[in-house]
């Protein structure tokens, strides 16, 4: 038993005392930020990204991980107590469970948004663990062709199934790239959109973008569209929920997780798009539908498990392909590349460590949350009352002294403040500036293979669809941008985010 | 045709990234652009700011044709104050020390809401940089001075 064996090794690599501390620091933060609105994980982990340099890559990405999957846990709390999402992924919590706690069962839901999420984190955990070596193995016979056409469709992917307007979404890919390029060129070492600033030559640093962009440029976007928040605290009576509750929501539960699955490796959906797909069929399945957002069970057990299950399973295609499926996974690529690992399906033969550690601490993660959330409910909720006001300038302290910290330089101050303002213009234009990041990791890879590729065929283009499997990516780019244009699926998707 | 075009999001997306990807195209002309055998450094930035462009025509003319409006506040003093006490912040940090550097970006951000009272910013200020220094400096030892010439 192969598998067996390589998670006894994960195991004993994440139950190491210093490796636990970290599980537990990364779930504890993820909760609170999950709680908080108007805070993100990809906020966050920008931000303390720099702070994780002397933890050591196995370490590092554990706890970095825990921030991701913990705060799947804690938007939850918020879309419940006060029906407001604490993350994007816990949109469609808010109709039933908010519904549930103005009915005096806020208790239950939370139990069940737990359970069912400690669920899908258990199978998705066992799904990485099941086809990760296998993908990897596969994947150890790219060339550089096959590279470039594996990106292009996961950038494209991305771009398309992305929440919101699709053209704006490959711009901001687009966008990304065009950051990547700037700095020395692998080739020549000709510096490229450097304008004969020294600091530019080495590129843009990861954690300057993602902190400009999403920690700071989002608080200027927040402050200007101010929202007031409710607490409904005195509901909590009991946290069990009955055997009617369990009974009934067994089914959305599974079948939440499995749809969570499905779109968890695709790139680009984010785990909205898991839980209101899970919602959906939950609805059009349920025996007497108009008990939906009156406070159904099913409706809080379904999309928390759905978005649970996809945010494990994006680890899936970044593990074993290097490849980023969200913005997220992007800066967890970014995390593995600053401690000197280069990402790709190498890892897990270099790195088994890393690789069979971060699984196992992500389920020990989870049983963390599942034990130590539903006591400390009243915690967050009293967390909850902080006013965004004192919240903000505490973010931007931690953001500022994260990227100074990087190289030491002032230089990387004054470029997020810029990217500040750069990512505040992105939203307000209606532009979703998270698949940028995926272009900007990627560009510099992209670039490079696409060059290598060339190189190799003598300049032949028809290299990309004479190699079959190269072929099979190409061949799924086009039926992507071909969705693009099909209008039954446009329409369908349209309905879908407008809903 | 619509006229009032300063409130129009599909133009001014389309705009911006006209500009972006003209911008690049232009830079790029000075990188040797090489062949599709032996890619200079030209080429892939060359062909990404021309897509950008091309992308930024469709977005104006969806612009000219309906007239989406850009919603929500502008924030215009949280859109100054905030990068602006970020650069004070990196200044201060090379020049006076990590306590001021601090300091100032914390009262600063505070005053770029649009909620500010002087004695519980201030009051917020003082333990903000004492829990920083408690975390960063003793915690993680970072290698920063206190306060420089001290």
């Amino acid at each position: 038993m192969d598998l067996l064996n390589n998670l006894i090794f994960g195991f004993s690599v994440a139950l190491s005392l210093q490796n636990l501390a970290y599980c537990f620091i990364g779930v504890s933060v993820g909760t609170l930020i999950g709680v908080l609105p108007g805070i993100g994980p990809l906020a966050t982990i920008a931000m303390l990204l720099p702070l994780t340099y002397n933890v050591g890559p196995v370490g590092a990405l554990i706890m970095l991980a825990g921030i991701y999957y913990g705060a799947q846990y804690g938007g939850s709390t918020t879309a419940i107590l006060v029906n407001l999402p604490g993350e994007t992924s816990s949109v469609v919590t808010c109709i039933d469970g908010y519904q549930m706690a103005r009915q005096g069962r806020a208790g239950p839901a939370l139990a069940i948004a737990a359970i069912g999420s400690f669920f899908a984190g258990t199978v998705g955990t066992l799904l990485i663990a099941l086809f990760g070596p296998p993908l990897a193995d596969f994947a150890l016979k790219f060339g550089a062709p096959e590279y470039f056409s594996l990106m292009l469709m996961g950038l494209v992917a991305a771009a398309v199934l992305a929440e919101g307007d699709m053209i704006r979404s490959l711009t901001m890919v687009g966008m990304g790239l065009l950051l990547g390029i700037v700095g020395s060129d692998v080739n020549t070492g000709i510096p490229r959109f450097s304008f004969g600033i020294t600091e530019l030559t080495d590129g843009i640093g990861f954690v300057v973008v993602a902190v400009g962009v999403f920690a700071v440029g989002e608080i200027i976007n927040n402050l200007g569209d101010p929202t007031e928040r409710q607490v409904f605290t005195s509901a909590i009576k009991s946290l069990m929920p009955t055997r009617e509750d369990f009974k009934a929501s067994i089914g959305p539960i599974l079948r939440g997780t499995g749809i969570g699955a499905f779109f968890g490796v695709l790139p680009g959906t984010g785990p909205a798009v898991a839980s209101l797909s899970s919602y959906m069929l939950e609805k059009r399945i349920a025996a007497d539908p108009s008990r939906f957002g009156h406070g159904a069970i099913e409706g809080v057990a379904g999309p928390e498990s759905a978005n649970n299950a996809d945010a494990q399973c994006k680890f899936i295609p970044m593990l074993t392909l290097g490849l980023p499926a969200s913005g997220v996974m992007a800066l967890m690529l970014g995390a593995l590349t600053i401690h000197g690992i280069q990402p790709g399906p190498e890892v897990m033969t270099l790195r088994p460590e890393l690789f069979w550690g971060l699984i196992a601490s992500m389920w020990i993660g989870n049983l963390m949350l599942v034990v130590l959330n539903l006591p400390m409910v009243g915690i967050w909720v009293r967390i909850l009352k902080v006013p965004y006001r004192f919240l903000f300038p505490a973010i931007m302290a931690f953001s500022a002294i994260g990227i100074y910290s990087v190289s030491n330089s002032a230089f990387d101050v004054y470029l997020a403040a810029l990217f500040a303002v750069v990512g505040f213009l992105w939203v307000k234009l209606g532009f979703n500036p998270a698949p940028m990041l995926l272009g900007f990791v990627l560009g510099p890879m992209l670039e490079e293979h696409l060059r290598r590729a060339m190189l190799m065929s003598g300049g032949d283009a028809s290299v990309f669809v004479k190699r079959p499997i190269s072929l099979v990516f190409i061949i799924a780019t086009v039926l992507i941008l071909l969705a693009l244009v099909v209008p039954a699926i446009r329409k369908r998707r349209d309905s879908v985010a407008s809903s | 045709m619509n006229a009032d075009l300063r409130n129009n999001k599909d133009f001014w997306a389309g705009a911006m990234l006209i500009a972006t990807g003209l911008a690049a195209v232009l830079i790029a002309r000075d990188y040797p652009f090489g062949s599709a055998f032996r890619m200079g450094p030209g080429f892939f930035p060359s062909v990404l700011g021309g897509v950008l462009a091309l992308f930024g025509i469709v977005l104006v003319a969806r612009g000219l044709r309906s007239s989406e409006k850009i919603v929500g506040g502008w924030s215009l003093r949280a859109l100054i104050v905030l990068p602006l006490s970020f650069v004070l912040f990196g200044a201060l940090m090379d020049h006076a020390g990590f306590v001021p550097a601090l300091a100032v970006l914390i009262f600063g951000s505070a005053a770029g809401g649009s909620e500010f009272k002087f004695g519980e910013i201030a009051l917020l200020t003082l333990v903000l940089t004492a829990l920083s220094v408690a975390i960063f400096i003793w915690g993680l030892s970072l290698p920063y001075p206190l306060l420089v010439g001290f």
